[in-house]
């Protein structure tokens, strides 16, 4: 690396873009509900995304319910629960994850966190989360219309989508679906232009992309991955959207519907589920990738340890993201799709597991002899690693086409990507917040609420998800509204529903206990300081606490470091902040 | 924090040649494309996302007029106009190619008079350009209005595949979608360039921010892809 500081005596290259000129707001209304400010965008991201979220938490509760008490809630029908089935998934999948780790953190972090005053398109990021909210609501509209929301399942597929016996089929429902997609990729396509942009050429003096923290490694690459993926889906939406409205067969073959021919004919139902996993299995990545870096970071400033192979963290934080995209099909194992693409399609599903596992040992060999504080960030990223491996352990089930198929469609798949997909990101969205809430607020999180919240929701998650493994090997059938008593569901795994369902009313009951703390912390909290967590990266370097507009003051940072010099020997303190030239040039990133 | 800070601007240090160049430069601080704007970098990256919204249509048409069972309509016959008592094949959509190519050409006519600060010339080939790409859009409703007449429906058609309607009114109406766009665009910039916006840096009605003459390269960059789509639908869609 030529011309790049690293302790006081080198020369600081030159600005080579000019201080970017703020827009500054005038009044209230510009200031915190119009605001161009990244940060207030990331708020706004955020608490859309946790409110949509809540929804499908209760959604969650409700189908739970009808598995352990079936018939007892009447009001909750056959077509009820695949409303929920499909609201839920669709919610948390793409509403409150991609939207909350992308437009909330990246948002926040990512200017931050690289030295910069603020996106480089504030205007359009205002855009994007605007956009973003009337997707939800045209989502969330759903509910309202004449037959309730789309209950086609959380992967739409058709023809049954668009057909009459689906609840919101032939209704509102699968039409506000499909439109609320397509305004939600519109959308996030401004934000995400905009997080790429800033990531490659907005960064400070000195902030190479060796230098830059993990967290803005894994949002940048699933950013990347999101503007090459989303457009599957845009195009699946807007031609199930043309099949339903126009009538037209993208999709659709020749059909009879309760004894009459439709007029569709010639479609290929496959090739939606093509579209769809070539969108759908990046998006389980574009959640992972800030996941894992976000993870990175916890353990790094709460084990008080450079993360060990920063390098090798990076490049297969990459290498995972290109694999991501040729490894669709392992959805599709079922699907009537040539049987040769399975042997591929497992290849490569495989291979996924080399990086990923380097990652993990990455994380392992960091805490190694570290000095781990067990504060609750860092619970929440122990509990991700382990949530993490145990999901991907069925993964390597799931991958493999003659494991796959007897398990296609149980209650096994459910547990194991909710393991990996559901609770090991919510594991890292709650570290997160645990982490960054004195940075944003200026105040702690209460410590003893949050070690609650972190002990029911981790011990709970895996009462709830261990059983469901149980259950998916008797082969209990997933997304039947009722199973009755059969072979698949003997008594005693009919118990095992009712545990289930009271573990997962306990884990939503502690989310309540964890919003009740973040509102109340917000008055009552301790105060942070500008750094209570002693870390190295930007964000914590700040004038003030909340940062102030345009994030630094009056100059810039230059950066002389990576963002992991932790306990480095001979240093004054366990940390020396990325922005801090130090005489002696004791840095450890040329030593990893 | 440090007592030397050089505000100079825009200047990249030395950097060395070849290969080790190329990754230095790619690793180094601050720019990972050096001497490219952020606006350019956001229109390249936007384009490489709608490469893939193109890409999606056109390889789901692909696949339906591959695995059709009914025959797939003749575009040869079907694009073919009837000049002088003669059946011309394709000749309109000849007109149509040739139409927005040479738009490509004017646009980057008016980038090059852009950068040259000739604002009278730059606005008035940026005006050309749209009235290529209204002509444009005005032959495809043309050739719609022709085909609908015909009997052509996005659910059926009388001579085949019902996937031949359907592909192609969703296709060429997302093509004219970004063409109508671009020319939209290229009126609003032609008026700003042609008022003198970027000599006077007024500010924008909706962004208040001040706006350059590079503004003009990167709707150049929007139309020229938008150009080069087409050329790729001309090839997959009426000549296969």
């Amino acid at each position: 690396m030529v011309n790049i500081p690293s302790s006081i005596n080198d020369p600081i290259p030159a600005a080579e873009v000019e201080d970017v000129e703020l827009y500054h707001p005038h009044s209230w209304w510009t200031t915190y509900v119009f605001s161009q400010d990244a940060k207030v965008i990331a708020i706004q991201y955020s608490l859309t995304a946790i409110s949509i979220g809540l929804v499908a938490l209760v959604l969650s509760w409700l189908m739970r319910l009808q598995l352990a008490f079936p018939g007892v809630f009447t009001f909750i029908d056959a077509d009820r629960y695949y409303q929920f089935i499909t609201m839920h998934g669709m919610i948390m999948v793409i509403y409150l994850l991609t939207a909350l780790f992308l437009g909330g953190f990246g948002n926040y972090l990512i200017p931050l966190m690289l030295g910069a005053r603020d996106m480089v398109f504030p205007y359009a990021n205002m855009l994007s989360y605007w956009i973003y909210l009337l997707a939800v609501l045209v989502l969330v509209a759903g509910f309202f219309v004449p037959g309730g929301p789309t209950g086609a399942g959380w992967t739409l597929y058709p023809p049954q989508a668009v057909l009459s016996g689906t609840p919101g089929g032939q209704d509102w429902g699968i039409i506000l679906m499909l439109s609320s997609l397509i305004l939600f990729i519109i959308g996030f396509t401004m934000g995400g232009l905009n997080y790429v942009v800033t990531v490659l050429q907005g960064r400070a003096r000195g902030m190479t992309l060796m230098r830059m923290p993990l967290t803005i490694w894994g949002i940048f690459t699933a950013t990347v991955m999101a503007l090459l993926a989303f457009p599957a889906l845009f195009v699946a939406s807007v031609m199930m959207l043309f099949d339903r409205v126009l009538g037209t067969s993208f999709f659709m073959p020749a059909i009879v519907e309760m004894g009459t021919q439709l007029q569709h004919g010639g479609g290929s139902p496959i090739l939606f589920q093509h579209l769809f996993w070539f969108f759908g299995h990046p998006e389980v990545y574009i959640v992972a990738l800030p996941a894992f870096g976000i993870v990175s970071d916890l353990i790094s400033v709460h084990a008080r340890k450079n993360i060990f192979g920063y390098r090798m963290m990076v490049w297969a934080i990459v290498i995972i993201g290109a694999l991501s995209f040729v490894v669709w099909a392992h959805h599709m194992y079922v699907s009537g799709m040539n049987p040769n693409f399975g042997f591929f399609f497992a290849t490569t599903t495989l291979i996924i597991a080399v990086p990923t596992a380097i990652k993990v040992y990455n994380w392992v060999l960091t805490l190694w002899r570290g000095d781990i504080h067990l504060t609750i960030p860092m619970l929440f990223a122990l509990g991700f690693i382990v949530t993490f491996v145990n999901g991907g352990l069925t993964g390597l089930f799931l991958g493999n086409v003659v494991v796959d198929v007897p398990l296609s469609d149980t209650m096994f798949v459910v547990a194991h990507f909710h393991m990996v997909m559901g609770v090991a990101p919510i594991m890292v969205i709650f570290g997160a917040i645990y982490h960054w809430y004195p940075k944003i607020t200026g105040r702690m999180l209460n410590e003893t609420m949050g070690r609650i919240h972190f002990w029911v929701t981790f011990l709970g998650a895996y009462l709830i998800f261990f059983p469901m493994h149980y259950l998916g090997l008797l082969g209990a059938p997933r997304r039947y509204y009722e199973l009755g008593e059969s072979v698949v569901n003997p008594p005693s795994a009919h118990d095992l529903n009712i545990f289930i369902t009271m573990m997962a009313l306990t884990v939503g009951a502690a989310q309540v206990l964890f919003l009740f703390n973040a509102a109340w912390s917000l008055r009552h909290g301790k105060d942070a300081g500008g750094n209570p967590w002693r870390a190295t990266t930007l964000e914590w370097q700040t004038p003030t606490t909340p940062p102030p507009h345009g994030n630094f003051g009056k100059e810039l940072p230059v950066v002389y470091r990576w963002a992991y010099d932790y306990s480095v020997p001979g240093a004054p303190e366990d940390f020396i902040p990325q922005n801090e030239p130090d005489p002696e040039n004791r840095s450890r990133e040329h030593a990893s | 924090m440090t007592d030397v800070v050089e505000t100079e601007t825009r200047v990249s240090p030395p950097r060395p040649d070849g290969l080790r160049g190329f990754a230095s430069d790619w690793a180094s601080d601050q720019r990972t494309f050096k001497n490219v704007s952020w606006g350019k970098a956001m229109m390249w990256i936007f384009l490489l996302s709608d490469t893939f919204v193109f890409g999606c249509f056109l390889l789901a048409y692909m696949s339906a007029r591959m695995s059709t069972t009914v025959p797939w309509p003749n575009p040869s016959e079907v694009f073919a106009l009837n000049i002088g008592g003669t059946e011309v094949p394709l000749i309109l959509i000849a007109i149509m190619t040739f139409v927005l190519i040479s738009s490509s050409g004017t646009m980057a006519m008016a980038v090059n008079f852009g950068y040259r600060r000739d604002r009278r010339k730059t606005a008035l080939l940026m005006l050309l350009t749209a009235l290529f790409g209204a002509t444009f859009v005005g032959m495809q409703a043309f050739e719609w209005t022709k085909l609908i007449s015909e009997g052509v429906r996005p659910w059926g058609n009388p001579w085949g595949a019902p996937q031949f309607g359907s592909t192609f009114f969703m296709i060429t109406g997302f093509h004219g979608t970004h063409v109508t766009i671009g020319v939209i665009f290229l009126i609003i910039i032609a008026r700003k360039v042609w008022r003198g916006d970027f000599d006077t840096e007024k500010r924008g009605f909706f962004t208040s921010r001040k706006g350059h003459y590079e503004i003009v390269e990167i709707t150049g960059l929007y139309w020229h892809f938008v150009d080069l789509v087409w050329v790729f639908i001309f090839a997959f869609f009426y000549l296969w």
